[in-house]
């Protein structure tokens, strides 16, 4: 016990600054009104669906729970099941295999819900389309409002599409 | 060489690794492969080739302590089947049923004739990898199953490029009356008995997993059998390869199965090479070998933080995920990536070290040392963890035998082979790689041998980039294959042997690649390790193995 407590004050806080929204992530106007940004707090439930990813995306996910990054410091996390969930993230050219997966944990969300598409594949196909047993992106399956690209996308990167679907738009006066 | 199996008339290939191939009759695999078995061989992996004027090509590859084996079976285009193998090598079951799903070649006499990779996307009786098959036309998903879109996505948004969907009224007779793809109806084995039920769990797993489906039949909390459900990441990664130029490969390879990019990288370059009778100059050599222990400490590390979190000590998650979140800081800093991916290329590498580059990472080992080997002795010394670790998920070497248990997790039950060992090239040639077993076979062994992996890996580090000698040459050029060639790369990545095959046409371009994950070894037994352990230790175990879906599912 002593050496667990040592080690974690010789540790320290390794947290870094999250990164400022960025509106050129977004692929649909912002459908959050201000007001409800303030009442959430920036808090959010967030499921991840893999739709026939390398497992490349899925390690850089991983990594936004470590203590970098720390996307839970910020209200932020993952949750087990789509009920649960404000968010879903989904990464991979959506094979044909899951497709019906996808839609159905998209179907199982509550409203309002928000989707991430994360990395190349799931926002144009990437290197895996087109095939025939891919469906060449999410956003062919299920409406898609922030594409974070990249291969894989840095953990950094995915936060920061993170935050801007949960920011408003500036100069944009949602409906 | 001297291989002894009868019938054989062997060929070298012209490869880093020992293998040769050879070309037999339909009566003598199953001989061969029993005098292969019996001396103590393995099977590696399995594939099936469309060379329709001469019929369909079947390629088994095996493995004995003096090299690789290829058998290469032709086959009529009217009955296309081959002897089953699969009471030799337990593995070659799913292999045989995949090969079947894909290329249409059935194992005659096979005890286990279900589809395995194919679910709905295709229809059966039609195989994607035979050269005259016609990709089904993609539905569109919010007509059909009701999803409302609005007016997302907006049509031109250049994030999202999507291909048109063409002929959509063509796919109409694979739905249903309900309008939804048919469902992939697969017969699971059914447990009966008193008090027996079922947990179906997935394709959507609970935490950041890739997907698949478990089917546990219980007794209370005790799991009677799993029964594994895979091929729902499956891309079409086999056929897209035969559209590709060697440099598009070289990337598509690098994403066979994300984690080990390094592993399958060198493999496809390797087999290219042997293609091309190229050899990479020195200082790439060096470098692929400091990258593929690289990409094995970044592994270990992050898996031995899961295991410390899945049985509920995080503090061990937080730790080792600091080493590892530096470990991938150093690769993008130094190399461009943070999983080092496209930076091995057929004909060498296409990022190099510097001398301020080489002090950074002697002193990451220096770091990883100390850290990892407090961490170890804080698990070690923790009641609670070597509890849950001890005596879990257990594989007992003389099943692991049986089954063909590889790689790491091979290791940690008693399967002594490590090709960095046994089929060394350059650079471990130069290395002398300490390979780390266990006999134990549990969880705990598993964690054993990761350790010891990762403290070896550190030394070979220290030991490559003392030894980063050689010309300023990262890579040779490499455009033009010769036809009709046949190229076989191996590594030991991290998780196991990953093997590429790679096959030419007429012309020198791709006309078949086979990517080959150990995974497809170690699903397997993973059923076997979980029987007779509580449900609420199955994440743990499978934690233990971290096998591949993306690999395995291609």
């Amino acid at each position: 016990m002593y050496q667990i407590l040592k080690q974690i004050i010789k540790t320290g806080i390794k947290t870094e600054a999250a990164p400022p929204p960025d509106d050129a992530m977004r692929v649909a106007p912002a459908r959050l009104q201000p007001q409800i940004l303030e009442v959430l707090g920036g808090s959010l439930n967030m499921r991840l669906v893999d739709a026939g990813s390398c497992n490349g995306c899925e390690l850089e996910l991983h990594a936004l729970n470590n203590a970098y990054y720390n996307i839970e410091g910020l209200g932020i996390k993952f949750v087990a099941s789509p009920r649960h969930a404000d968010m879903l993230l989904v990464t991979g050219p959506v094979s044909r295999h899951m497709e019906e997966a996808l839609v159905r944990t998209f179907d199982a969300m509550p409203d309002p819900k928000l989707v991430l598409a994360i990395g190349d594949c799931a926002c144009n196909g990437g290197i895996f389309s087109p095939s025939y047993a891919c469906r060449g992106g999410a956003s062919g399956v299920i409406p898609v409002d922030v594409a974070v690209q990249g291969c894989p996308p840095a953990p950094a990167t995915v936060m920061q599409g993170i935050l801007t679907a949960i920011s408003a738009q500036p100069g944009r006066a949602p409906d | 060489m001297n291989h002894t199996y009868a019938p054989l008339h062997l060929t070298r290939i012209a490869t880093a690794i020992q293998a040769w191939q050879g070309e037999i009759k339909a009566c003598d695999l199953q001989l061969i492969c029993h005098k292969v078995s019996s001396a103590g061989g393995r099977l590696v992996a399995l594939w099936a080739r469309d060379m329709r004027a001469d019929g369909f090509m079947l390629h088994v590859l095996l493995c004995d302590e003096r090299g690789l084996l290829c058998l290469n079976l032709p086959l009529s285009d009217n009955e296309a089947s081959f002897p089953d193998i699969s009471r030799i090598f337990p593995a070659a079951c799913r292999m045989q049923r995949a090969v079947y799903d894909l290329t249409g070649i059935r194992a005659h006499k096979a005890q286990d004739q279900r589809k395995w990779l194919r679910h709905a996307a295709w229809p059966q009786g039609s195989f994607p990898l035979r050269k005259d098959f016609v990709s089904p036309p993609p539905c569109r998903g919010r007509d059909r199953v009701g999803v409302d879109m609005g007016d997302y996505p907006p049509p031109d948004h250049p994030h999202l490029n999507l291909p048109p969907y063409e002929g959509e009224e063509a796919n109409d007779r694979s739905r249903t009356e309900s309008g939804t793809q048919p469902q992939d109806d697969y017969p699971f084995v059914r447990v009966e008995g008193q008090g027996v039920h079922e947990i179906p769990v997935g394709p959507v797993h609970a935490g950041i997993i890739e997907p698949g489906h478990f089917r546990f039949s219980v007794v209370g909390e005790k799991v009677l059998r799993l029964e594994e459900r895979l091929g729902y990441t499956h891309k079409g990664i086999e056929k897209r390869f035969e559209s590709m130029s060697l440099q598009q490969g070289a990337k598509l390879a690098g994403r066979v199965s994300g984690d080990s990019t390094v592993a399958y990288a060198w493999a496809y370059a390797m087999a290219i090479e042997s293609i091309a009778h190229l050899t990479p100059p020195d200082m790439a050599l060096w470098l692929r070998g400091l990258f593929l222990e690289r990409e094995r400490i970044a592994n270990h590390l992050g898996d031995l933080g899961y295991l410390g979190n899945d049985v509920a000590f995080s503090f061990g998650f937080a730790q080792f995920w600091i080493l590892k979140e530096q470990v991938l800081r150093n690769n993008a800093r130094l190399f461009g990536h943070r999983y080092l991916m496209d930076v091995i290329i057929p004909g060498g590498v296409t990022a190099g070290i510097d001398e301020a580059g080489k002090k950074i990472l002697l002193a990451e080992c220096e770091l990883l040392e100390r850290e990892v080997r407090l961490l170890q002795r804080l698990y070690e010394n923790h009641a609670g963890v070597q509890d849950r670790f001890s005596g879990t998920g257990c594989v007992a070497p003389k099943l692991a035998a049986q089954l063909g248990l590889c790689g790491m997790a091979g290791r940690a039950s008693g399967q002594a082979w490590d090709s960095r060992v046994q089929f060394p090239c350059a650079p471990y040639d130069k290395l002398d790689v300490q390979m780390a077993t266990h006999s134990n076979g549990d969880v705990a062994s598993r964690v054993m041998v990761r350790f010891d992996e990762l403290f070896e890996s550190v030394r070979l580090q220290r030991d490559i980039l003392m030894n980063l000698i050689g010309g300023d040459d990262l890579a040779y050029p490499l455009e033009q294959l010769s036809a009709n060639g046949l190229g076989i790369g191996m590594v030991e990545g991290w998780r196991g042997e990953v093997m590429v095959a790679i096959h030419t046409d007429d012309a020198g371009r791709l006309d078949r690649v086979h990517p080959h994950d150990p995974s497809w070894q170690n699903w397997p037994v993973l059923e076997h390790a979980i029987m007779g352990n509580i449900v609420p230790d199955f994440p743990l175990i499978n934690k233990s193995f971290n096998l591949s879906y993306s690999g395995h599912d291609l």
